[in-house]
C-alpha cells in the first residue's frame, strides 16, 4: 500500500457557483466554510465560477459581490486557507490584491492549457505579495502530456508553486490522467508540485483523482456533494473515504465531511449535480463544463436542443470563456431548424 | 504626406502594405531594431529607406516624416513620443501607451484630427467600441461588456505579457468613447487549428421598455461605416434583445495584406491607423476655412 499525503482543496464555493448560477449569499458561504473548516478541509476556494471579475453578462452576474463572499469565508475559517481563482483576460491584477486584503492567501491562476504565458505577470505579482500560487491548465484533455508539461514549465518559471492538470470537460479517462500528471512531475521535479482537478462528466472523477495521486499529484480538488459545473466535481467526501481506504493521508475527517455534504451543502444546492445526457455530452465531446447552464438557457430561449449546442461547441473547439458563442450556436441551430 | 513606420514586426509590415495603397500617404521610411526582420527586407524591396537603428536613426535624417506610425511597444512609444513632438511630427500610436487621446475612427476621429499624438486603444476596442457607441447614441447604456475571442497565433508576446493592459484599456475606451456609464472587457485566446477568425460579442445594458428598431438601425449604419475601412468587419447575426440587454455579434476577418485572414484583430488596428493617417493628410491639404469636422 502506498502512503501518500495529499492536500485537498474544496471548490464548491467556486466551481459550484456555476451550478448555483452565481447566486451564493453570505449565509451560504458562512455555513459551508464553517462545516468544511470543521471537517479539516485545508483549502477552500471562494470566487465567482469564472474567477475574479467573472460577474458579467457573459458568465452571469453574482448575487453577492465575490469580494464580500471572500471576506466572509476568511472571517469564518479557523484553520482552512481561502483560495481564489482568476483567469487572465477576465480578471486583472487589482482583483487579486483586493482578494488578499479580504483574507485570501492562495491565488489560483487559470489559463487554457496552451496559453500559460498570459499568467506570467499574475504569478509574479502574487509571489511578490507573499501569496501562495497554483496554476490551472484548463481543458487538459485537449493536449498530449508533453505539450502540457511544457506549459506547466512556463507557469513554474513564473512563480507557480503547484500546476494542476485541470480536466475542465471531465473528458479524461484514468491512464490519460496518470500520463499527464507523470509528465508534469517529470518536468517540474522539485520546482513545483502537481495537482488534479476533476469533473464527473464520464463518472470517473474519484477514480481519476486516485490515478492522479498515484502518478505523483500532491494536491487534489473536489467539491463536497460534487457541487460544481457539468455533472459536478470530484465529490470530496467520497474521495476522502477512498483515501482512508487506500491509506492516503488527507487530514479530513470522513464522518464530518459526509455530514457537511448532507446537512449543510445539499440544502444550498439548487438541485443535485447529475450525470445526465447534457453532462455526458460534455465529457464525451470534450466541452468546458461551465457551458452546461448556459446551454440550457440558450436552448430554452431559442427552442433548440441543448445537447446539440454542446456538441457544436465541441466541434468549434471553443475554450473556457467563450460562453457568448453559445448564443451564436443556438441562433445557427435555430436558423437550420435543428430542434 | 510623408510617412514613417517605426516597428518592423507583423503590425508594422501589414501597415506598410495598407499605406502603399493610400492616395494621400507616402510611406518613405521603415525602421526597426531587428537586423533579421522580414518586414525591413520587404520595405527595402518596396523602395522604402530602412534602418535597424530605430527612431534614433529616423530623427537624424535631413528630411523628416510629417507623420509617424508607431508599432513598437508602449514603453518605446512613451520614450519616442516627446521627440516626435519636438520635431513637429504627428504620431499615430498602435501601442497601448496612450500618450494621446483614444481614437476610434467612426466615433471620434473628427474631434481629435488635430491632436499631435493619437492612440488607437486596442484591437478589441477598435472592433467593439463603435458598436457600443451605435447603441449609446440612441439609448442610454448604463453598462457595456465586450468579449473578444482571438486566435492564439495572432496574439503576440506583447499582448500576452500585458493582458491586463488590454482588459483595462479596452474597458476604459468602452466608457470614454463608447459612451457606456460603465465598461468591461474580456479577452479569450483560442488555439483551434485552423485558427478562428476574430469574433467579438458586445452586450449593452439598455432600458427595458425601449423600441429596438432604432437601435438595430443604428447598429446597421455603424456596420456600414466600419466596412468602409475594414472590409472584413461584419455583423454575424441580427442583434439579440433580451430583458434590458442587447447582444451584438461581429466577426473581423483580416484583409490578408501581410497577416493571414484570421488575424482580424491585427488588421483592424492597421486599418484604423491608415484611416486616421489619411484623414490627417486630407485635413492638412484643405485650406483652413474649408475645414469641417467629420465624424
Amino acid at each position: 500500500m502506498q502512503h501518500l499525503s495529499l492536500r485537498l482543496t474544496d471548490t464548491s464555493l467556486r466551481d459550484g457557483s456555476h451550478h448555483k448560477r452565481h447566486q451564493f449569499t453570505a449565509d451560504d458561504v458562512r455555513s459551508i466554510v464553517a462545516a468544511l473548516d470543521g471537517a479539516g478541509v485545508p483549502v477552500i476556494e471562494v470566487t465567482h465560477g469564472d474567477g475574479l471579475g467573472g460577474s458579467s453578462f457573459n458568465y452571469g452576474f453574482s448575487h453577492t459581490p465575490e469580494q464580500e463572499l471572500i471576506k466572509v469565508a476568511a472571517a469564518t475559517a479557523t484553520q482552512a486557507k481561502i483560495a481564489v481563482l482568476m483567469l487572465p483576460g477576465v480578471g486583472v491584477k487589482d482583483d487579486i490584491l483586493v482578494s488578499q486584503d479580504n483574507g485570501a492567501s492562495i491565488v489560483r491562476i487559470a489559463t487554457h492549457c496552451t496559453e500559460a504565458d498570459v499568467s506570467v505577470q499574475h504569478f509574479a505579482l502574487a509571489r511578490e505579495r507573499g501569496l501562495e500560487t497554483v496554476g490551472f491548465l484548463m481543458m487538459a484533455h485537449s493536449q498530449p502530456p508533453e505539450a502540457l508539461a511544457k506549459q506547466a514549465r512556463i507557469m513554474a518559471d513564473a512563480g507557480c508553486q503547484c500546476v494542476y492538470v485541470v480536466d475542465s470537460a471531465g473528458a479524461l479517462v484514468l491512464e490519460q490522467v496518470s500520463e499527464r500528471v507523470e509528465a508534469l512531475v517529470a518536468e517540474l521535479g522539485s520546482d513545483a508540485q502537481v495537482g488534479f482537478h476533476g469533473h464527473e462528466n464520464l463518472g470517473l472523477s474519484v477514480a481519476n483523482s486516485v490515478a492522479a495521486a498515484r502518478a505523483g499529484a500532491k494536491q487534489i480538488d473536489g467539491s463536497v456533494r460534487g457541487f460544481g459545473a457539468g455533472a459536478g466535481n470530484t465529490p470530496l467526501e467520497a474521495f476522502v473515504g477512498v483515501c482512508d481506504k487506500l491509506g492516503f493521508e488527507t487530514g479530513v475527517d470522513f464522518f464530518k465531511i459526509v455530514d457537511a455534504a448532507e446537512d449543510v451543502v445539499r440544502p444550498v444546492m439548487p438541485e443535485e449535480c447529475l450525470l445526465d445526457r447534457m453532462a455526458l455530452m460534455m465529457g464525451y465531446a470534450g466541452v468546458y463544463s461551465s457551458f452546461l447552464k448556459h446551454a440550457y438557457t440558450q436552448a430554452k430561449r431559442y427552442g433548440v436542443s441543448g445537447a446539440q449546442i454542446l456538441v457544436r461547441a465541441g466541434e468549434r473547439k471553443l475554450v473556457g470563456g467563450q460562453e457568448d458563442q453559445l448564443i451564436d450556436i443556438a441562433l445557427e441551430l435555430s436558423r437550420e431548424g435543428v430542434r | 504626406m510623408k510617412a514613417a513606420i517605426v516597428g518592423s514586426g507583423n503590425i508594422g509590415t501589414d501597415l506598410l502594405h495598407k499605406l502603399l495603397r493610400s492616395q494621400v500617404l507616402d510611406p518613405r521610411w521603415m525602421v526597426g531594431i531587428d537586423p533579421s526582420s522580414e518586414g525591413l527586407k520587404r520595405a527595402a524591396s518596396l523602395g522604402l529607406e530602412v534602418s535597424v537603428d530605430g527612431a534614433e536613426w529616423l530623427l537624424r535624417q535631413d528630411e523628416l516624416p510629417d507623420i509617424v506610425f508607431e508599432a513598437t511597444s508602449a514603453a518605446v512609444h512613451r520614450a519616442n513620443a516627446p521627440r516626435y513632438a519636438e520635431a513637429g511630427i504627428r504620431a499615430i500610436d498602435l501601442t497601448p501607451a496612450a500618450v494621446g487621446p483614444y481614437v476610434v475612427p467612426p466615433v471620434n476621429l473628427g474631434e481629435h484630427r488635430d491632436a499631435p499624438n493619437i492612440n488607437l486603444i486596442t484591437c478589441g476596442g477598435q472592433a467593439t467600441i463603435p458598436m457600443v457607441h451605435a447603441v449609446s447614441r440612441v439609448v442610454p447604456v448604463s453598462y457595456a461588456e465586450i468579449v473578444a475571442s482571438v486566435a492564439s497565433v495572432s496574439a503576440g508576446p506583447g499582448t500576452r505579457a500585458n493582458i491586463d493592459e488590454f482588459t483595462r484599456t479596452t474597458s476604459h475606451g468602452i466608457e470614454a468613447i463608447g459612451g457606456a456609464a460603465k465598461g468591461k472587457a474580456i479577452i479569450v485566446l483560442n488555439p483551434a487549428d485552423p485558427p478562428m477568425i476574430m469574433r467579438d460579442t458586445i452586450f449593452c445594458a439598455i432600458p427595458e421598455d425601449v423600441d429596438p428598431d432604432p437601435i438595430t438601425d443604428s447598429i446597421a449604419r455603424m456596420e456600414t461605416d466600419m466596412r468602409s475601412y475594414v472590409p472584413g468587419f461584419r455583423l454575424l447575426r441580427e442583434p439579440q434583445y433580451d430583458a434590458g440587454r442587447v447582444a451584438i455579434f461581429v466577426e473581423v476577418a483580416g484583409a490578408g495584406d501581410f497577416l493571414p485572414e484570421y488575424a482580424g484583430n491585427l488588421d483592424i488596428m492597421t486599418a484604423a491607423a491608415t484611416k486616421v493617417g489619411e484623414e490627417i493628410a486630407r485635413a492638412a491639404s484643405e485650406p483652413a476655412a474649408d475645414r469641417h469636422v467629420t465624424a
